[in-house]
């Protein structure tokens, strides 16, 4: 019996990015069935489309094998599919019980909640997976891993026989991975069947029983999961060898010109969010902080950039103290800022192209005069750094909102590697774009710090930071935990760390950051 | 691409004029005899006699004002819209400054005009005050401020500039030196000219100089625009700063042009009117014109109906209000829009 | 400052909170689902003209009523619509809608009465009185509480009806899920545009109430203009209150109060156009109090 099935499906988002196009594919009932591919290729939308999020632009969808219109989640639930997304559905005010009952509240007489009852359902579901959730604990505060399982109950509470999980371990320690890991191994034993998505491949081979690789909107093949390696998937996901075309020669690092000393930061409800940051960055290097999310890199980079305040400590650029400055003084003391979210703040979406490449220096030659603004200037500018960054648009007159994610990257990276900056704080400059623009930006990089410049990398793709980065530094819970140099150091050593499971000490980091 | 896109906006505003009229005309059937000669009056009456076609030219200066006043803060995504009040207190401010500065010819009006001008700008600068300083809601402050407007400016006029050998309720009289002129026997307002000149000097801000640039990221991006290093929160209050400068130069205008006193005992309305005017030129101050001439001219029409039918001319503002919920409903057309762009995004590949 | 002591005055609060009442309801129910209605002003307007004008025709204040809360209705379907379906923005769809209902109300107050300024010339007729019948024996408080409008009473019987429709019933709590994070409302199958719908149609009714009573309580015929910025005061007494409609009706005590005092002042001589002015001085005053009461995110990007 086949659980869910896509039938030729194509979906044309309404800024023009085609998602899918021609897609088919095939859940066999009571399989785990990985769908892998790199950011972009279209695993997401097929399920939103799955889920009744999105509706394809044309094409057909059988569950259970018949023939349906999926045109909301409702229909979706109705039909026995949940799905747990990746950025958790939840609303953090409410209870936990409230989260998991939302839309399907018991009810007691004609109007209100019969909470009892809710209080029972959940006890009885959690019972059966051997959940432990906090039932009348706002969701607020709880950790990402009861997070998750408050969502699969979600699913399961509503009675789903087919579940999607969006990119489920990417918040989740090793250790929560197993649990999680577990926990579907029992679905599946009950008769369900699990939809999976993912790019980290040893996870997959742990647990899919088949595996569809995407790639560019398209399905490139389904497989078991033993006829192929881990090898084979990546090229297959990538399209050729894989191989990251970068080389990164040593060098040796110039002076300093940035030092980062003693820097603190409690968050507005108290909390410590960055403790005792110190360390220096130098002309000609490129130096990452590794982390996973919410370890405060978003917040330090805030500060850097000054887009923060209530900071203590000292940012040291050039002999002044930039902490807490206006980000306007410090864009004109030479620090550039690829931001993490391209979307809200990187761009301006419904300004044209040329003018999204400006917003920096707009106020100097040639674009502006003492008063005129000059348009024509701005135009030849655009379309000099369009040709000069690969961005894939008509002309610069085109507004940003029409690009896809990988050119929209390309125009704020080109933005920010053309001004006069000596620094540049790139802050997951490839996230969630596609192979080819991120080996661009990536080769773009390494090509400023051979300028002499100094690059601040913060990612949290262990892959890129081994390519490019120079130093590293790893930041767990606010704190430095270890300083490496990139030598010899493997993606597990990094993970270590990054898990709070090892750390060097205080004296060590402190003498390693001396040479 | 483009041509479908500009074909469709201009479908849009044709769409949008249509339903509204026909709206109307439904209300005439409902409220005269003679539905179909109201509506004709309504539609030409502007331009039966020479005197009405002045009237409807008087008309759209301080629509075209306060439109460019509104256009000015809706570029920067600043929904103060306070006009009313700032043409009323602006106004007010013109009448101080007729009444008391020395009567010397030109500085008189000039100073009379940029003390309105001032005035205005006092009005916008509490809720932009407030804006930035403290975040609290500039939609709320302004129209509250619309009302301490109204009644402060009558208690001051009626007891302190009241001209009790008038008839009615107005202040005293402003010397001529303070006189705004009017042109040909119809007494074509003079400030139409200061108005075209001032929208297009407006336009060229807007898009011909490094502060409109900063005007324009900032309405459509406040984050892009910090993280670019623009200081928004002084631009923000700036553009309001300015916006209430027009608008009470709009309230100085009319004054010093058409009554050469306080007349006003109730909001004139158009700051309110100017909402529509900006919307219809989509926030550009080119495209003020034409439209203040086109809501001025629905305007006279909707009076020279009023008073040859019987029918009350308020019905303008109702159509005026569909048309602004209209012209803002983005997703009218869509279907269209999205075929073109998937038909471009398709063929791209 | 001895009227302040006196029950009449406290009455007279009472009285006067009603309308702003209603608004900070209506306010509030439509706020929960993130789409703050700035329409309540016109939807008070409008209901409060078909109030008298229905009420006159059918010489009968409960159908007049019904007529006012009906159009009150019918202008949240058109701003449901437009916002919901045609995308129009909701600040500027509420804008039209209150330019909408003053044109439209002086048109046809027009076309029945002939007059522009108010229904006077009609036979008006108003939603009753009530005595309490223990409660009016009390001293002092007696004289505050009782004899009312019947319109105040469901308006105070709101506050806990709408309390307890937020907090406590399965429409509350989607309704809340929906403002707090619409992804997760979807998410469940929960209709983001229709509990947006609902909470736009309830806040109309209560709205509609609000401006009914003021032409059938508050006074006794129709006025141009005659809400005056009781829908925006209403929007900033919510503001006030949060989430929770027992503090919103505090807040619309407040503008009842600086109104009440408004009124008393006149008495004393203090010219009206200064008392007229009180509550919208007052207005401003809450809501620069609110905004710098909420908790400053350090984040400059935020603070945007």
């Amino acid at each position: 019996m086949k659980a869910i099935e896509a039938v030729n499906i194509t979906k044309v988002y309404p800024n023009g990015v085609v998602a899918n196009r021609g897609v088919n594919l095939s859940i066999e009932q009571g399989e785990v069935h990985a769908i892998v591919g790199e950011n972009g290729a279209g695993k997401t939308t097929l399920m939103k489309i799955f889920f009744g999020i999105e509706r394809p632009t044309s094409g057909e969808l059988r569950v259970f094998e018949k023939p349906v219109h999926i045109s909301s989640p409702k229909e979706a639930i109705s039909l026995g599919i949940g799905m747990v997304h990746q950025h958790f559905m939840l609303v953090p005010s409410f209870t936990v019980a409230e989260n998991i009952m939302l839309g399907i509240e018991p009810k007691k007489g004609f109007f209100s909640v019969d909470f009892k009852k809710m209080e029972n359902v959940i006890t009885e579901y959690a019972k059966r997976l051997n959940f432990e959730v906090p039932i009348w604990e706002k969701v607020l505060d709880l950790p990402v891993g009861v997070k998750q399982r408050i969502e699969i109950l979600k699913a399961l509470v509503r009675g789903a026989r087919i579940l999607i999980l969006d990119e489920p371990s990417s918040v989740l320690t090793p250790q929560e991975v197993n649990d999680l890991f577990d926990v579907l191994r029992r679905l599946v034993q009950d008769g369900l069947t699990v939809i999976f998505i993912t790019h980290k491949l040893n996870e997959v081979k742990q647990i899919a029983n088949r595996i569809t690789i995407m790639r560019n909107a398209q399905v490139v093949g389904t497989y078991e999961n033993r006829e192929v390696t881990e090898t084979d998937i990546v090229e297959l996901m990538i399209g050729r060898k894989f191989e990251y075309d970068i080389k990164r020669e040593r060098r040796e690092p110039g002076e300093v010109l940035l030092t980062v000393k003693d820097v603190n930061y409690f968050r507005e409800d108290g909390a410590h969010i960055i403790k005792n940051l110190s360390f220096s960055l130098r002309a000609g290097e490129i130096l990452a902080i590794a982390g996973l999310e919410g370890n405060g890199q978003k917040e330090f980079v805030e500060i850097l950039t000054g887009l923060r305040e209530k900071a203590e400590g000292k940012i040291l650029l050039n002999g002044t103290n930039i902490l807490g400055a206006h980000p306007k003084k410090i864009r004109q003391m030479g620090i550039s800022h690829i931001p993490e979210d391209r979307i809200e703040v990187g761009c301006a979406l419904d300004l044209p192209i040329s003018e999204n490449l400006i917003s920096d220096r707009f106020h100097t030659k040639p674009f502006s005069g003492r008063l005129i603004y000059r348009k024509r200037q701005v135009l030849e500018f655009g379309k000099k750094m369009m040709k000069e960054f690969d961005v894939r648009a008509k002309s610069p007159t085109t507004i940003v909102r029409m690009l896809s994610g990988g050119n929209m990257q390309k125009v704020v990276v080109a933005r920010e590697m053309t001004n006069s900056a000596r620094i540049v704080i790139a802050n997951q400059p490839t996230h969630g774009i596609d192979v080819a623009s991120s080996e661009f930006i990536r080769k773009k990089l390494i090509q400023m710090r051979d300028d002499g410049k100094a690059v601040l990398l913060i990612s949290t793709d262990l892959q890129e930071i081994l390519q490019i980065a120079d130093r590293i530094l790893v930041l767990y819970k606010g704190e430095i935990v270890a300083h490496l140099k990139n030598e010899n150091i493997t993606e597990t050593d990094l993970g270590y760390y990054m898990l709070g499971a090892k750390r060097q000490s205080d004296e060590q980091i402190k003498e390693s950051m001396k040479v | 691409m483009k041509k479908t896109l500009l074909v469709l906006e201009f479908t849009r505003f044709v769409i949008t004029v249509g339903i509204a009229l026909l709206i109307g005309y439904i209300f005439l059937l409902f409220s005269t005899d003679k539905p179909y000669e109201a509506f004709k009056l309504f539609l030409t009456g502007p331009l039966t006699t020479q005197r009405r076609f002045f009237e409807f030219l008087n008309n759209s200066v301080p629509l075209m004002m306060t439109g460019l006043a509104l256009s000015l803060v809706f570029q920067a995504k600043v929904f103060n819209i306070g006009a009313e009040g700032q043409l009323f207190f602006g106004a007010f401010g013109a009448m101080l400054f007729a009444l008391n500065f020395p009567q010397v010819s030109w500085l008189h009006l000039i100073m009379t005009l940029i003390g309105s001008a001032l005035f205005g700008s006092i009005w916008a600068f509490v809720p932009a005050f407030l804006r930035t300083k403290w975040k609290a809601s500039e939609l709320v402050s302004s129209l509250m401020m619309n009302y301490i407007s109204y009644f402060l400016v009558l208690f001051l006029v009626n007891n302190y500039f009241r001209d009790k050998s008038a008839g009615a309720l107005v202040s005293y009289r402003f010397p001529q030196t303070a006189w705004l002129s009017v042109i040909t026997k119809y007494r074509l307002n003079s400030g139409l000219f200061i108005a075209v000149l001032l929208s297009i000097l407006m336009g060229l801000l807007i898009y011909r100089t490094k502060w409109g640039y900063q005007i324009r990221v900032i309405g459509v991006n406040k984050k892009f625009g910090l993280y670019s290093g623009m200081r928004t929160m002084s631009i923000m209050f700036w553009v309001q700063i300015l916006s209430g400068a027009v608008a009470g130069l709009a309230g100085g205008i009319e004054l010093t042009a058409m009554y050469r006193r306080f007349v006003w005992q109730s909001l004139p309305g158009y700051g309110f009117d100017g909402i529509i005017v900006a919307i219809l030129a989509r926030n550009n101050p080119f495209l003020v014109i034409p439209s203040a001439l086109f809501i001025a001219y629905l305007r006279i029409g909707a009076n020279i109906m009023g008073r040859t039918t019987g029918v009350a001319p308020e019905i303008v503002i109702v159509l005026q209000s569909l048309m602004i919920l209209l012209i803002t409903a983005e997703a009218l057309l869509e279907k269209f829009k999205q075929k073109a762009i998937a038909k471009e995004a398709m063929k791209g590949e | 400052m001895s009227d302040f002591l006196n029950p009449a005055f406290w009455y007279s609060v009472i009285r006067v909170s009603t309308p702003i009442l209603f608004g900070v309801l209506a306010a509030l129910l439509s706020s929960i689902t993130g789409t703050i209605n700035i329409g309540i002003e016109g939807m008070m307007l409008m209901s409060a003209f078909w109030g008298t004008i229905v009420a006159s025709f059918a010489q009968n204040p409960w159908i007049g009523l019904l007529a006012g809360v009906a159009s009150s209705i019918i202008l949240a379907v058109i701003l449901a619509y437009f916002h919901l379906k045609l995308k129009t923005d909701l600040v500027i769809g509420g804008v039209a809608l209150n330019l909408l209902s003053s044109g439209l109300t002086v048109f046809l107050l027009y076309a029945i009465t002939g007059d522009k300024g108010s229904s006077a010339s009609l036979r008006s007729f108003t939603i009753p009185r009530v005595d309490i019948p223990l409660v009016k024996e009390i001293p002092f408080v007696g004289k505050i509480l009782s004899g009312h409008n019947a319109l105040t009473y469901i308006a105070i019987l709101s506050v806990f009806v709408v309390n307890y429709l937020v907090k406590k019933t399965p429409l509350g709590i989607r309704m809340r899920s929906v403002g707090e994070n619409p992804d997760a409302a979807v998410s469940v199958g929960i209709s983001v545009n229709r509990m947006k719908f609902l909470s736009l149609i309830l806040s109309g009714i209560l709205a509609g109430f609000g401006g009914a009573f003021l032409s059938m309580g508050y006074v006794s015929w129709f006025a141009r203009d005659m809400t005056a910025g009781r829908g925006f005061i209403s929007i900033a007494a919510q503001a006030l209150g949060g989430n929770s409609a027992l503090f919103g009706a505090f807040g619309a005590l407040l503008f009842g109060i600086a109104e009440a005092a408004g009124i008393t002042l006149q008495s004393l001589r203090i010219p009206s156009e200064i008392t007229n002015m009180l509550p919208f001085v007052l207005t401003i005053v809450v809501l620069v109090i609110y905004a710098r009461s909420k908790i400053r995110s350090h984040s400059r990007i935020q603070e945007q």
